[in-house]
């Protein structure tokens, strides 16, 4: 027997309790993992800064899922400091199952591709975009998952939008792929001209504008006017720079990013009182024991630093555990394509970043929790002890 | 001087504001090879007494020497390691870690020593053998009589040779069989093997095997003969 195989029988006694404690945490790190890097996902901008801050997106003003007029783009045009202004709708669409949600958006592509130039194409794919009529260009990522060939036709279903037959399933041909600025950025792009004349709705709407300005300084005075502009009209709208709009967007599904600090904090307090009650009783059950080892000659600071690195090692290797594993859910939940529309899949840099930051929390709580163990441990004396 | 000499020793207990006197002025003296049986009523400070000879307690006043080393300003770190080499402790409830074998129990103590693994188990499986448990060396303490576990005690107490065993009333949980049974195997270890023991008891038949029986009363020191114990 070694000093580790010392300690790893001792944890091993009460295979019960030990097997719980490691259970509550593997669950804990396992949600950790995953709404943590989700929430990270929705707190950071969605856009590089530096681009996003020269672009402005214009929604309807009460609700971002209300269409606003198509004109509005020539009109914002028209305006000192707008460069180019685009727009996009949202489409809700599907391949074949409602549960293979697609983040789907027909898009003016001349324009698009301006806007955005983060949204690498090549100038072949492009000008196919462009001139195909029921055109569609999807991120690389996108076409392999489901196994798509540039030219096939692809039927893509709307939640949203019917055609005028009535028929919800709408087809479209891949003409090309793009390659998006961020991994796990999914959207399936279509030619707006098409959706706009075939659509049970009728023409002439779009569900918002991303507008490019030439100065980044001059962002809240074109958003003021664009809303002043509007104000008196049927379709007011509201202007915010990129990121914020992004904000605002998400801000409609209920705080997210700060429900899931809420619902972590709550997990970790709990988890510190459950790992702290359970330790600090398991180590009273120990204080005789700990004196009779005291008398063989252990160590006063041997046996404190045994203890701490006891309770270390209980929080940090289920944390491993359901790091690993909700790491594992992520990487499915991103490769099943069910990753719903409104839930970005965090790229593998954050996810990584929240799994480090993960078992440096587990590293804390244990020594957290396993601190006044260990000094107990190292001050007590064994006449203390044994009369405990 | 002696093999243990203790010197003017006073021990005080701080219980809050009270101060708790527990052995005064005490001086004592064994050679090398002794066994002493310590009696007296239940609180006049037999464990303190033991403690303070084991290396586990410091007195608040006097001098105690045991084998050489002088215990009294040693540190915490010092103390452990001394205890470690020189002092096989058994306890009345044995004290055995419930979660090992009999022969990992024996094996503690030599953790603290270089040796290999190999000669680790090799050394505590002669320990056991010298109780006479070698057969029983997987089975767990709840798996053993009172007597054997108080066997396995004296094997975990003896494993790293030291030259003294301090027993704090190593028969006072047993019955009258297994008691004589580890009075008998403490009398061997003392004879053939030349353990110097020094052992707390209630029990005037216990005492019997002893060379030197002491009695503790309130603090002092009073010297009977065996001779006088058993007529
Ligand atoms: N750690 C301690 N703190 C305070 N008082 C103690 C402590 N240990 C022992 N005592 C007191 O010292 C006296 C002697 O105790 P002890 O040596 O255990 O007696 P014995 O072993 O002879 O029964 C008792 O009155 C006991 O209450
Ligand atoms: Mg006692």
């Amino acid at each position: 027997m070694t000093s580790v195989g010392f300690v790893w029988k001792n944890l091993y006694r009460k295979k019960t309790r030990t097997f719980l404690t490691f259970f509550c945490l593997f669950i804990a790190f396992l949600l950790y993992v995953a709404l943590g890097s989700i929430a990270v996902v929705f707190s950071i901008d969605t856009v590089s800064g530096e681009l996003g801050a020269n672009r402005l997106q214009t929604s309807a003003k009460y609700s971002m899922i209300d269409d606003i007029p198509k004109r509005y783009v020539d009109e914002i045009s028209q305006l000192d400091g707008v460069e180019l202004v685009t727009h996009m709708s949202w489409f809700g669409g599907y391949y074949q199952e409602p549960s293979n949600m697609l983040v789907t958006f027909p898009v003016n592509p001349s324009t698009f591709f301006r806007v955005y130039p983060e949204y690498e194409i090549s100038d072949e794919y492009l000008s196919a975009f462009i001139e195909t009529r029921r055109g569609m260009v999807a991120p690389i990522a996108v076409v392999e998952q489901y196994q798509w060939k540039v030219g096939d036709i692809v039927p893509i279903g709307s939640q949203i939008y019917a055609q005028k037959d009535g028929n919800y399933t709408w087809e479209f041909e891949l003409v090309g792929y793009y390659t998006p600025d961020q991994e796990g950025q999914t959207a399936v792009l279509l030619q707006y001209d098409y959706f706009d004349e075939a659509n049970a709705f009728g023409p002439g709407s779009v569900g918002w504008l991303a507008i490019q300005i030439t100065d980044s300084q001059l962002g809240p005075e074109i958003a003021q006017k664009i809303d002043s502009m509007y104000i008196n009209s049927s379709d007011p709208v509201r202007t915010a720079t990129e990121s914020e709009a992004n904000r605002q967007f998400l801000a409609q599904y209920g705080n997210i990013t700060l429900m899931m600090s809420g619902i972590l904090l709550a997990v970790f307090f709990t988890i510190l009182l459950v790992c702290g009650n359970t330790m600090a009783q398991a180590f009273r059950e120990r204080i005789a024991e700990l004196g009779v080892l005291k008398t063989i000659g252990f160590n006063d600071y041997g046996l404190g630093l045994w203890i701490l690195s006891e309770a270390v090692v209980l929080s940090v290797l289920p944390a491993i555990f359901g790091v690993v594993i909700g790491m594992g859910l992520l990487v499915a939940v991103g490769s099943s394509g069910a990753a719903a529309m409104f839930l970005p899949t965090p790229p593998m840099s954050v996810v990584l970043s929240t799994a480090v930051s993960s078992i440096a929390l587990a590293g804390a709580l244990g020594v957290l929790v396993g601190a006044i163990p260990a000094l107990t441990t190292t001050r007590m004396s064994i006449v203390e002890a044994m009369h405990a | 001087m002696a093999f243990i000499e203790l010197t003017n020793v006073v021990k005080n207990y701080e219980k809050g504001s009270e101060v708790v006197h527990v052995l005064q002025d005490l001086n004592l003296s064994l050679h090398e090879g002794d066994f002493l049986a310590l009696m007296g009523p239940s609180g006049s400070g037999k464990s303190t007494l033991l403690n303070l000879i084991g290396g586990i307690d410091q007195p608040t006043a006097g001098s105690v020497v045991v084998d050489g080393a002088n215990l009294d300003n040693m540190s915490g770190s010092q103390l452990a390691k001394w205890r470690s080499a020189t002092i096989g402790f058994v306890f009345q409830f044995y004290n055995l870690l419930p979660f090992l074998t009999a022969e990992r129990n024996v094996e503690l103590p030599l953790l603290l020593t270089n040796l290999r693994g190999s000669q680790r188990k090799e050394n505590a499986l002669t320990a056991l053998r010298t109780v006479s448990l070698e057969d029983r060396a997987k089975h767990k303490p709840g798996e053993l009589s009172g007597g054997q576990q108080q066997r396995v005690a004296i094997a975990r107490a003896i494993v790293a040779d030291p030259k003294v065993l301090v027993c704090d009333e190593p028969t006072g949980d047993l019955d009258r069989q297994s008691a004589q049974e580890i009075l008998a195997l403490l009398e061997t270890l003392n004879e053939q093997f030349g353990k110097t023991i020094i052992m707390v008891t209630h029990d005037p038949l216990a005492a019997e095997h002893a060379k030197t029986v002491l009695h503790l009363d309130k603090g002092v020191l009073v010297e009977s003969e065996q001779a006088e114990v058993s007529a």
